[in-house]
């Protein structure tokens, strides 16, 4: 941004092209602290839990510090000008998730529970192939404008992610959601992280040509501007979409966070107040209508209204043919007896959220063990990195990538608010998880991949301009001044 | 683009904000209800995670605690252990592992379990130089030797309850209630446990023993609400001596019916003077004293004995029962102690105390301190005075009464040599027609010779075996008491 407005307002300059400084040093001098935060965190459950260092401290320091030193390294050379902030705060997280994964891992409780498994040798992995496909994205994806391109094709892609898990045999029904796929020999897949990034996508290309037309084609109605009906098409698909996936798939999650984009990248697109009103109307209605007959979100809401008596229907034996789980009361009870400044790492009682402790609730057991001041930090930590993302946004120079990355990064606030307000309790608990955080080889692959596309786009839009010659007035008026 | 991707940067940092409120509200405002909540696990682990800190009595702790195997999946590391359980669980109440706890290891839980906040800095400094955690002591003002002979008094006799008092502090010094219970019989988490347990509620034994019935029981007080009304007498002027003859026809027709109230056998009630009336135990003098006096005078004197409020000792105690809205004649049974009054015998134990202590009634209490678990004082229990339902003066008129009671009339048995001992009997009939077995009443005090007095007794029997003769105040209660008073004299020597 401050390259082209140089250029522009000092009439003479045409420094601009050197541009605006890198940011490199600052990313590694962030990224030190990315990697020493968890590897003291580490230390520190180990000294809670067993009264000693852990034995694979060094290995575990190593390892991220080398997960993070080849992915800064990428960054250097591919994408130079890139926001200096998004690898070191992802890598934050990730850290402090393997760190809260492992000291879930040595739960007596859990361990006793039937389909308990070491998760933190397996999720290092899955950081390990996410920042590979990371890399990946830098190296392959040199300008996001290729992606343009795909439009379609990425819808159709969307599409096929999203129908797997209902496709019989190769979906799986994990506590009433169905938006897992199992693929034999590889473990399960949730295609529903990877269609986020798919659809962001597809929604920018198809946005970017339509926007004039569903902009401007509208008539005034009570201070409204209405779309012409079939401008509407597009809306009513995706609201089809995600109404679609809420009953077949019964994920209130996924659905909110589809949607949730296309309103937002149809909001920025066509700069009309009147969409995001169709959108939230739409939203509600379909919420509504699908929960007055869809018994697993109305469970899911009856638990959250009034989670204590959940908790007491799940100690008991009733015959209702509802499965009732304590698991949100738990999280309440873990929030509270974190307090202001926690109980310390591995000190607390999160395992007895028990199934799912360290996937969708982990946030729960930051809560307990690193209280308020832990879970406000890492809000703000998400707030940052969408905020980066957003900034990204608005410094893009094309609409395609201004799209794309405001889409990105508003489907990432969407999900941690999913996420975090149903653990929390302010909204009923959805099937989606902590990006970064929580348990999950799908989320982590496709987050890193979606900061990976942020840090492209980023790099595109602060690399200063080509050329100096991008402005003519700049150099008739050179001319013409003695 | 710009103008709508700023509004959704602040869309975004508002969905943030939410979040950031919500927690705040979980995890500041909404923690402590949430930590603390009876269902939250932690609570229980917490209780169980160190040696919970000790009840203490006469300097030795009357509990304890047992390490238990933790290699499985049992998360709580100890167990609570009592001596003497039985005896003095009216004190402790009981911390079970599977049943939770009551009474003092309910009130003072954070101390014992060492979580309370005034023991947060020295918690922190013990997370530093790695010393584990411990639980703070609960000090409380009991006398074991009292404590011991009124649990062995209440032991022969069946059912009942007993409560001393220091007068001019409001100390508990003995809290018995028979039958008991022993806590350590279920303070676990096994099939054992949950076997005494079952057993011991009241479903599985009418005698119900968990109750404690010095603090939860409310009994018909009889003849020693006499002592109340004398008080409302003296204290509104009726008689201001108490040797002036009353204005009191034997027999006497209660207001506003045909019914005479009948004394218990021929007594020289007629026109007696309070004195007589409170040795002889005259129903007809004190029914008609509070028929003079009204209901408003009497509800308001049975008040400031603490009437008709519930006591924390910090434990809870019930709430006795002075009723209002009640006609002349009822408010005559009531001043006798029958129709509806109820008392706790901690109640009565207040107004022997209040007596004692020259009209000064002092709030009860049975924590003398708190300690940290290095034995520092976090909290010391200052007497408090609760009320002053007699002048200095009409107190020691009513102290001479109730010496007279003991000296030569109904509560000769609670003499002891060299002390002055003040007292009054009861027999407290319930049941429809009076068909069950009285209670046997008895409160008294003792004064050492230099005026002081260092005790206050409540006893109540309910002796299902005896016969109703043998059913009085003086015959049943009264020795229950003397052992009680001389327990605690003799411990001050």
């Amino acid at each position: 941004m401050s390259s082209t407005t140089n250029t522009s307002t000092h009439h003479t300059s045409t420094i601009g092209a050197i541009g605006a400084p890198s940011r490199r040093n600052t990313e590694l001098a962030l990224l030190v602290f990315a990697v020493a935060i968890p590897v003291f965190a580490y230390a520190n459950v180990g000294l809670a839990i067993n009264n000693e260092v852990p034995s694979g401290l060094l290995s575990y320091g190593l390892g991220l510090g080398l997960l993070a030193g080849v992915a800064h390294l990428v960054v250097r050379k591919f994408a130079p000008y890139a926001d200096p902030l998004l690898l070191p705060l992802a890598t934050l997280l990730n850290g402090l998730g393997l760190v809260v994964i492992w000291r879930l891992d040595q739960s007596k409780l859990l361990q006793s529970l039937p389909n308990y498994f070491q998760a933190a040798p397996r999720q290092l992995l899955y950081t390990a192939l996410g920042i590979a496909l990371f890399v990946v994205v830098l190296l392959f994806l040199k300008d996001h404008r290729v992606l343009q391109r795909y439009t379609y094709i990425s819808m159709f892609c969307a599409l096929v992610l999203l129908i797997l898990p209902l496709v019989p045999g190769l979906g799986a029904n994990i506590y009433g959601a169905k938006i897992w796929i199992n693929i034999p020999g590889l473990g399960s897949l949730q295609p529903g992280e990877f269609a986020k990034i798919v659809l962001a996508v597809f929604f920018a290309g198809y946005l970017m040509v339509k926007r004039d037309a569903l902009a401007l084609a509208s008539r005034r109605f009570m201070g409204l501007y209405l779309p012409r009906g079939r401008d509407l098409g597009p809306i009513l698909v995706v609201w089809a979409l995600s109404i679609l996936i809420l009953i077949f798939e019964t994920d209130l999650g996924t659905s909110l966070l589809f949607f949730g984009m296309f309103v937002i990248m149809l909001y920025v697109a066509t700069e009309r107040t009147s969409w995001i009103v169709f959108g939230l109307l739409m939203s509600a209605a379909g919420a509504v209508g699908v929960a007055s007959f869809e018994p697993h979100i109305q469970t899911r809401v009856q638990a959250w209204l009034n989670p204590l008596r959940e908790y007491k229907l799940s100690r008991e034996v009733t015959h209702d043919g509802i499965v009732h789980s304590d698991q949100l009361q738990q999280a309440l009870w873990a929030f509270g007896s974190g307090g202001t400044l926690g109980t310390g790492l591995g000190q607390g009682h999160s395992d007895l959220i028990r199934f799912a402790a360290n996937s969708d609730f982990i946030l729960a057991t930051f809560g307990e063990e690193l209280g308020l001041a832990g879970i406000m930090a890492i809000l703000l930590i998400y707030g940052l990195i969408v905020e980066r993302g957003v900034r990204t946004a608005l410094a893009a120079r094309d609409p395609f990538g201004k799209l794309l990355a405001v889409g990105l990064s508003g489907a990432f606030a969407l999900q941690v608010f999913v996420v975090a307000g149903g653990v929390m309790g302010l909204i009923p608990l959805t099937g989606m998880t902590m990006p970064f955080l929580a348990y999950g080889g799908s989320s982590v692959l496709a987050n890193w991949a979606l900061i990976g596309i942020l840090i492209r786009i980023s790099d595109t839009a602060r690399r200063p301009a080509p050329a100096p010659v991008t402005n003519p007035d700049a150099e008739m008026t050179q001319v013409v001044r003695p | 683009m710009n103008k709508p991707l700023r509004r959704i940067a602040i869309f975004c940092g508002l969905l943030v904000l939410t979040l950031l409120l919500r927690d705040n509200w979980l995890q500041y405002v909404k923690a402590d209800s949430l930590a603390d909540s009876k269902y939250n696990r932690r609570v229980t682990i917490a209780r169980y995670s160190v040696p919970r800190g000790d009840i203490i009595v006469d300097g030795s702790p009357i509990t304890g605690s047992k390490e238990m195997d933790t290699s499985g999946l049992n998360d709580l590391k100890y167990k609570r252990t009592y001596k003497d359980g039985p005896m003095w669980a009216p004190v402790t109440g009981y911390a079970s592992q599977a049943f939770g706890a009551t009474q003092l290891e309910s009130v003072d839980d954070k101390i014992l379990t060492g979580n309370d906040d005034r023991l947060f800095f020295r918690n922190t400094l013990d997370m530093i130089t790695g010393k584990p955690k411990q639980g703070g002591n609960v000090v409380t003002t009991l006398n074991a030797a009292a404590q011991k002979a009124a649990y062995n008094g209440l032991k022969g006799h069946g059912k009942g309850a007993v409560v001393a008092l220091e007068p001019s502090t409001g100390k508990i010094l003995a809290l018995a209630s028979y039958p008991s219970y022993d806590p350590s019989s279920f303070a676990g988490m096994s099939d054992s446990d949950a076997k005494a347990w079952q057993k011991l509620q009241k479903d599985n034994d009418p005698d119900d023993p968990m109750l404690n019935r010095a603090l939860r029981e409310t009994y018909p007080p009889g003849s020693t609400f006499k002592v109340v009304t004398a008080a409302a007498a003296l204290e509104n002027g009726l008689y201001t001596s108490a040797d002036q003859p009353t204005n009191s026809p034997d027999p006497w027709i209660m207001p506003g019916t045909v019914t005479p109230l009948a004394n218990e056998g021929s007594i020289p009630c007629k026109n007696a003077t309070m004195r007589v009336a409170l040795k002889y135990s005259c129903n007809t003098v004190f029914g008609k004293i509070g028929a003079d006096l009204g209901q408003d005078k009497m509800l308001s004197e049975a008040e400031k004995f603490g009437f008709n409020s519930e006591q924390f000792t910090p434990v809870r105690a019930n709430a006795s029962n002075f009723s209002k809205d009640m006609n002349a004649s009822q408010v005559a049974l009531s001043s006798i102690g029958q129709f509806n009054t109820a008392a706790t015998p901690l109640q009565m134990a207040m107004v022997a105390s209040a007596v004692a202590n020259d009209g000064k009634l002092m709030q009860p209490y049975m924590v003398d301190k708190l300690q940290s678990p290095n034995l520092d004082t976090l909290e010391q229990t200052e007497p408090k005075e609760l009320s002053r339902p007699l002048s200095s003066k009409n107190a020691q008129i009513l102290q001479s009464m109730m010496e007279t009671v003991v000296k030569d009339g109904t509560g000769t048995n609670a003499q002891i040599p060299g002390v002055t001992v003040g007292g009054k009997t009861g027999t407290a009939q319930h049941g429809v027609n009076n068909s069950e077995k009285p209670y046997a009443w008895f409160i008294s005090y003792a004064k050492l010779p230099d005026g002081s007095s260092p005790v206050a007794v409540a006893v109540v029997v309910e002796d299902e075996a005896a016969d109703r003769q043998d059913i009085s105040g003086g015959g049943l209660a009264a020795p229950i008491a003397k052992n009680v008073m001389e327990a605690v004299i003799n411990s001050r020597k």
